[in-house]
């Protein structure tokens, strides 16, 4: 069996960040990614990222991605495993995958979970048509391969995800026939509402879906009015002529290795749902394993990216490769706290909040 | 359906390559998903719910959910979202769980 001293799971934006932070400290390195290609959901992202110019702000996240992967692909000290699904961990600190060359096992000293999210679903009738997409997946069909997902878009929810996407489908000329929100109010930054709005496209908050119309695949949809309480309000019913309902209502942590892997698990709403525990080094209850990214709690590319060096840097310094590692470290818990400052970090701040009081071994 | 000029992005396609659906002779480009040159044909059903027989898409993407599993080469439970495309594939709808031959 072969062995490395840190197992990256994952080659998002943390995986990618971590790998390269624990092998720069001299550790080295598998980055396992179950695609064929490295980079996760940033390959697909058009927009200019905010944030400081420490985290890359003003550069596209695909260009982002791009320059990841190049970084990676020249350190030394990391194997790449692509098109590689870890199936398990054990407690002999053993991964089992699943390759192109069939089943193998990996001996790792350290494992850093960084797999991502996924879309959250949204329950009306029809819901499992044809035509009903989640956002990341109108992204990866229409930024990564040039197929526009349909003539015209409802989209679900007007949080970040929502307003980019819808951004980007004016951009592949794909027309958006409106964007519902069921709260009373746009959760996304209002630079990128107000791109689409000056493009004409209607951003209806206090609204949802009702139903998916169509016989075999998505021909339409009906919204309606919620009152404050978020309960429909029958007779405000409105047809939507659509071929496509766009999903962006959330993310949810992919945290199924965590679970098997025997961490202790947090329900923590304001992170996107069950997320491992994990102290201010990212390290799980279960000693030598690490999360990073929105496995860890769902928050945007740039805070995944700092997470995950973070992981990486303290992964790396627990195994004696710690190398001016205290002043790298605060330098990560400084960057985090920016991005995660003012306003629109607040929801972040009471998810971590709630993380801390759940205590790791209790 | 496909984007041919973008304002931002260039797309890398692989060569053309001909495959079948359900027995239709198709084009699409080598390496991209099953789905994505499903998709670029208009083919949006893909399978068909085991109990109820509803009709099942392209929904995630990433290889994670099961609503875009299809029969290629007579294997089924294929999730085509992530699959690459290759020349001469043979690409049906999935009845139900599919049989294994």
């Amino acid at each position: 069996m072969n062995s490395v001293e840190i197992a990256v799971v994952g080659a998002g934006p943390a995986g990618l960040s971590a790998a390269l932070a624990a092998a720069r400290q001299g550790a080295t390195v598998a980055l396992i990614e179950r695609d064929e290609r490295l980079g996760g959901q940033l390959i697909k992202q058009t927009h200019k990222f905010f944030g400081s110019g420490r985290q890359e702000a003003g550069t596209r996240g695909f260009v982002i991605a791009r320059r990841l992967a190049a970084a990676v692909e020249e350190e030394p000290g990391i194997e790449v495993r692509l098109a590689s699904t870890v199936l398990g961990y054990y407690s002999d600190k053993v991964l089992y995958l699943e390759t192109p060359d069939g089943l193998s096992r990996l001996r790792a000293e350290r494992t850093i979970m960084a797999t991502g999210a996924a879309e959250r679903m949204l329950p009306f009738a029809g819901n499992d048509r044809p035509g009903v997409y989640g956002a990341g997946a109108v992204q990866t069909l229409m930024n990564v391969h040039g197929v526009r997902p349909g003539k015209r878009v409802l989209m679900v929810g007007a949080g970040n995800i929502g307003l980019i996407v819808s951004y980007q489908l004016l951009q592949a000329r794909v027309e958006v026939a409106a964007v519902v929100e069921a709260a009373p109010f746009i959760g996304g930054y209002l630079v990128h509402a107000a791109k689409i709005r000056r493009a004409g496209v209607p951003i209806l908050t206090g609204h949802s879906v009702k139903e998916a119309v169509g016989e075999r695949e998505v021909q339409g949809a009906v919204v309606w009015r919620l009152d404050e309480k978020w309960h429909p309000l029958p007779g405000t019913e409105e047809p939507v002529d659509c071929d496509v309902i766009c999903l962006a209502t959330g993310l949810t942590p992919l945290s199924e290795l965590m679970w098997q892997a025997g961490c202790k698990m947090v329900y923590l709403p304001e992170l996107g749902g069950h997320v491992a525990w994990h102290d201010e080094d990212m390290r799980t209850t279960v000693e030598d394993v690490y999360v990073a990214g929105d496995s860890s709690g769902v928050e945007e590319a740039s805070a995944a990216m700092v997470g995950g060096r973070l992981a990486g840097l303290c992964a790396a310094a627990s195994l004696g490769h710690d190398r001016g590692v205290a002043d790298k470290k605060a330098a990560a818990r400084e960057e985090l706290a920016a991005l995660r400052a003012g306003p629109t970090g607040e929801r972040i701040r009471t998810g971590l909040a709630g993380l801390r009081k759940a205590g790791g071994l209790g | 359906m496909r984007i041919i000029d973008h304002p931002i992005l260039e797309f890398n396609k692989g060569r053309p390559v001909r495959f079948t659906f359900e027995g239709r002779e198709l084009v699409g480009h080598e390496g991209e998903p099953i789905a994505a040159a499903l998709h670029a044909a208009g083919v949006r059903v893909l399978r068909v719910s085991p109990r109820l027989h509803r009709p099942r898409g392209f929904f995630c993407a990433i290889g994670n959910c099961s609503s875009c599993l299809m029969v290629v080469d007579g294997t089924p439970n294929v999730r085509v979202c992530a699959e690459p495309l290759h020349e001469g594939m043979r690409v049906e709808r999935q009845e139900g769980h599919g049989e294994i031959r």
